[in-house]
């Protein structure tokens, strides 16, 4: 074996490789968001995860070999996520202030969530245990692949899906709020984390601190709700359809 | 700095032992926020690390999305199938939700008068 063979053999038995390479491909993709003026279609999360998913498809690399390194990364989302409660506690005054309004909002933006996905999938033919994993699609990952399971879904495809709609909403928040006037950071931050969780959170949270901090509280308060009410609206649809 | 990270670590370890204790639909860096969320309401408000550190981490949190986002090439197969309805759904119900909470919302919160820098 040459000695590029070698060290290859070596690197792919350490997690560098996949670590090193996740830090790359968002740099890269920093730098092409930027490059193209950071328009919301081209978000760097969106650019990165293309790369490496063309990467490890062309090289046929497993996708748990790569976890292997990227989960140092990926673990750095539990404490980020604690972390949220800085923003919360700085906005906690205006969050109490309009907390009526703020539950109405999410509840309401939970059960179209659900609703709407299973009501449209379903009327275009997919199969059953699609429509059953694309109900938690706007809630935070583990509450989803927990919703779905409890359903008799796929707790790995709503996983997919719940990122896909991180996506999705990113792209899309910015154009839908000009068009609707919402001027307020508040309902945009509510709007970003009830439709499309941290994700969209995490992009606001570079706006707004204090849509940031609405988008925090929504991720919890909708997770809850979404966990109480799919289960219904799914026993709804199925009377109805 | 790394006080105020074991501080995160440890409001995070007790959300996780009590999302797997209490069998709430919450996961452990949730009930973490909001522990952490409770300290900071009975200590009046983070201190200067931890402020820091928080807002260190929450730069880059796009960039912890990515290691999970990858996970999507295990389910081309499916999404190759029924991509339309998939598709469909996601866009749909994505716009109709963002539109929905934000316009309830909008209208519903009382206008803010001593608005933030």
């Amino acid at each position: 074996m040459n000695s590029f063979g070698r060290i290859w053999v070596y690197l792919e038995t350490t997690p560098l490789l996949g670590l090193a390479s996740t830090l790359i491909a968002y740099q890269l993709a920093l730098w092409i968001s930027a490059r193209l003026r950071n328009p919301s279609y081209a978000n760097p999360v969106l650019i990165a995860i293309l790369l490496l998913g063309g990467l490890l498809l062309a090289t046929g690399t497993p996708y748990a070999a790569y976890f292997e390194g990227a989960k140092f990364v990926h673990f750095l989302l539990g404490p980020a996520t604690v972390a949220l409660a800085i923003p919360m506690h700085a906005n906690l005054t205006r969050m109490r202030r309009a907390a009526p309004a703020i539950l109405l909002a999410i509840l309401a933006g939970s059960i179209v969530a659900s609703a709407s996905a299973m009501v449209i999938a379903k009327l275009l033919g997919a199969s059953p245990d699609i429509v059953l994993s694309l109900a938690p699609k706007s809630v935070t990952t583990p509450i989803a692949m927990g919703v779905a399971e409890r359903l008799g879904g796929n707790p790995s495809l709503a996983a997919v899906f719940v990122l896909l709609t991180g996506l999705i909403g990113t792209a899309l928040m910015a154009g839908i709020m000009r068009l609707a006037r919402i001027t307020d950071w508040r309902a945009r931050g509510l709007a970003a984390g009830t439709a499309a969780h941290a994700m969209a959170t995490a992009r606001i949270l570079q706006q707004n601190e204090t849509a940031g901090a609405f988008g925090g509280l929504a991720i919890g308060v909708n997770g809850i709700f979404t966990a109480l009410t799919v289960p219904v609206l799914f026993g709804l649809m199925t009377a109805l359809f | 700095m790394l006080k105020a990270f074991t501080l995160l670590v440890i409001c995070q370890l007790v959300g996780e032992v009590a999302a797997q204790a209490s069998g709430l639909p919450l996961p452990g860096p949730v009930i973490g926020l909001l522990l952490l969320l409770g300290v900071l309401i009975l200590t009046r408000g983070p201190d200067r690390h931890l402020e820091e550190t928080s807002r260190g981490l929450l730069r880059y949190l796009p960039l912890l999305f990515v290691p999970a986002g990858v996970g999507v090439i295990t389910q081309l197969d499916v999404l190759a199938r029924e991509w339309l309805p998939v598709l469909a759904a996601l866009f749909v119900s994505t716009a109709l939700t963002l539109l929905v909470t934000a316009l309830v919302m909008q209208h519903l919160a009382p206008a803010e008068t001593d608005e933030q820098p």
